[in-house]
């Protein structure tokens, strides 16, 4: 079955063709963050309103790039939460137009399941897994039994991983987001050199706190800094992150039995977060898995194979179905 | 619920209310929200790391919200967090360039149920701003947290 899918709840605008689980007909993304990039961190401009100009376009480009008519597609997806509501209506009301034109059934997917299955794009089968899903949004953890049997392990109870690392950036004057930016300079940064709080690291639950390390770093930089710190600043905190959510992760895995961690979002590309959970993986004798490089920021794809296992259990939903802006736990995890 | 002579936590007065710990700003917006008229917005200003999350967190809980749904809407710019006494919005413009960006958003609809919305940095924009808005500045002073409100 070739499904085209639709992502539009934040600022990418996104459509793709994938068929059964592994076969990638087209895969487009149109992000204000890449055009801006050009002019150096400039915040990138919030691009809901312009989904309804963009998306038309994506959607072609994702059906000629295929090779596929409207016809030929076995069902039309998209993103119904959680998300901005304004960019999500744009996105569901487009893939609910087209499903109807198509005569093939609609399905609305939710965005973290997306991340969370994107660490096995192309498989058919979803292993018992621990899950961690790191973004500039959302800093979850999750106990996956099997597809479709998800439990909320720990969230963030304030700022997600990823908005932190462009926080100090922004501080540092690196300009925002810039995670990126921290990330390179950490590679050559001493990470032992200045001590900052671990939040909630012995908390004894699977929740997380990165508020209290912002806070933290920003103090330290008000005292001052030379710009040949600049390196061991960012090893400095990028390890304080980098050791909470290894480190929770990799005890919720053990705790729980599980075999296979995952990472998945856009922090799931730091460097330094990939080495210290292969040296922990390795230690502990688990599996760790990453989102395929391209399915880690917002995209359409990895709504697709979400969609695609939905889909394959007999799944859609009614085109009155409403969006869900709002992240529930429930109706992920039922 | 609400007092004959609500007094917000004590916000409003001048010199604001003085916190020591998360713990004391969050119950500080807990006795806010136990006070705050159905249809309220407020801008909760100041630095990073100055409370205004934390505050948000205690404005959930006087509203009979679980804490641990509120998080940073940074990124993702807003979050509802319905089924509380009243509904609870909460805004985050601090990525936001221009006032432009809030139809976006779909600001105006939010303005148009009865809500409490707390705006972090509401005062990127303060033309955007509804003219009730209660403006509440979030300050660090020697590592306690001031908070003070005007109307």
């Amino acid at each position: 079955m070739r499904i085209l899918a639709i992502e539009t709840s934040c600022d990418e605008t996104a459509a793709a063709v994938l068929e059964g689980f592994d076969r990638i007909l087209s895969h487009e993304i149109f992000s204000q963050a890449a055009i801006h990039s050009e002019f150096g961190g400039v915040v990138p401009e919030v691009a809901s309103r312009n989904h309804l100009d963009e998306l038309p376009r994506v959607v072609d480009r994702a059906l000629a790039s295929a090779g596929v008519d409207i016809c030929d597609l076995g069902a039309v997806v998209a993103t119904s939460g959680p998300g901005l509501a304004a960019a999500l209506l744009v996105g569901t009301s487009a893939a609910k137009g087209l499903a109807l034109g198509a005569g093939c059934p609609f399905l609305a997917v939710n965005h973290i399941e997306g991340h969370l299955l994107s660490p096995f794009f192309g498989e058919a089968e979803i292993p018992p897994h621990i899950a961690l899903v790191v973004s500039g949004g959302h800093t979850l953890l999750f106990d996956v039994r099997k597809f479709g049997d998800y439990q909320l392990l720990g969230r963030t109870r304030d700022d997600a991983a990823g908005e932190a690392f462009d926080k100090v950036a922004k501080m540092l004057g690196l300009g925002y987001p810039g995670g990126v930016e921290i990330d390179r300079l950490a590679r050559t940064g001493n990470s032992a050199r200045f001590a900052l709080p671990r939040g909630m690291l012995d908390s004894g639950d699977f929740h997380f706190s990165f508020s209290g390390l912002k806070t933290a770093v920003r103090m330290f930089l008000e005292k001052g800094f030379a710009e040949a710190d600049l390196p061991d600043i960012c090893a400095s905190f990028q390890a304080a992150v980098v050791d909470v959510l290894v480190a929770k992760t990799f005890r919720a895995a053990h705790e729980l039995g599980r075999p296979i961690v995952t990472m998945s979002g856009g922090v799931s590309a730091n460097a330094g977060l990939r080495t210290t959970a292969r040296l922990r993986a390795e230690k502990s004798g688990k599996i760790l898995r990453f989102a395929p490089e391209g399915l880690r920021t917002d995209n359409a794809l990895m709504i697709a194979y979400a969609a695609a296992h939905h889909l394959a259990r007999g799944t859609s939903h009614s085109v009155t179905l409403d969006i869900s802006p709002n992240f529930d736990p429930a109706s992920l995890c039922g | 619920m609400a007092n004959r002579n609500p007094n917000f936590g004590g916000i409003f007065e001048s010199g604001g209310r003085l916190c020591a710990s998360e713990e004391e700003t969050q119950a500080l917006g807990r006795a806010f929200a136990e006070e705050v008229p159905a249809d309220t917005t407020l801008s909760l200003e100041g630095p990073l790391g100055a409370g205004k999350t934390c505050f948000v967190r205690g404005l959930a809980v006087g509203l009979g919200l679980d804490p641990a749904m509120v998080s940073s809407p940074t990124f993702t710019l807003v979050h509802e967090y319905p089924g509380g006494r009243i509904p609870l919005v909460h805004f985050d413009f601090y990525r936001l360039d221009s006032e432009n960006e809030l139809t976006g958003l779909g600001f105006e609809d939010y303005l148009q149920s009865p809500a409490i919305r707390a705006i972090e940095w509401g005062d990127k924009f303060p033309g955007a701003l509804p003219p009730q808005t209660w403006r509440i500045r979030f300050s660090i002073e020697s590592g306690s947290r001031k908070i003070r409100g005007t109307r």
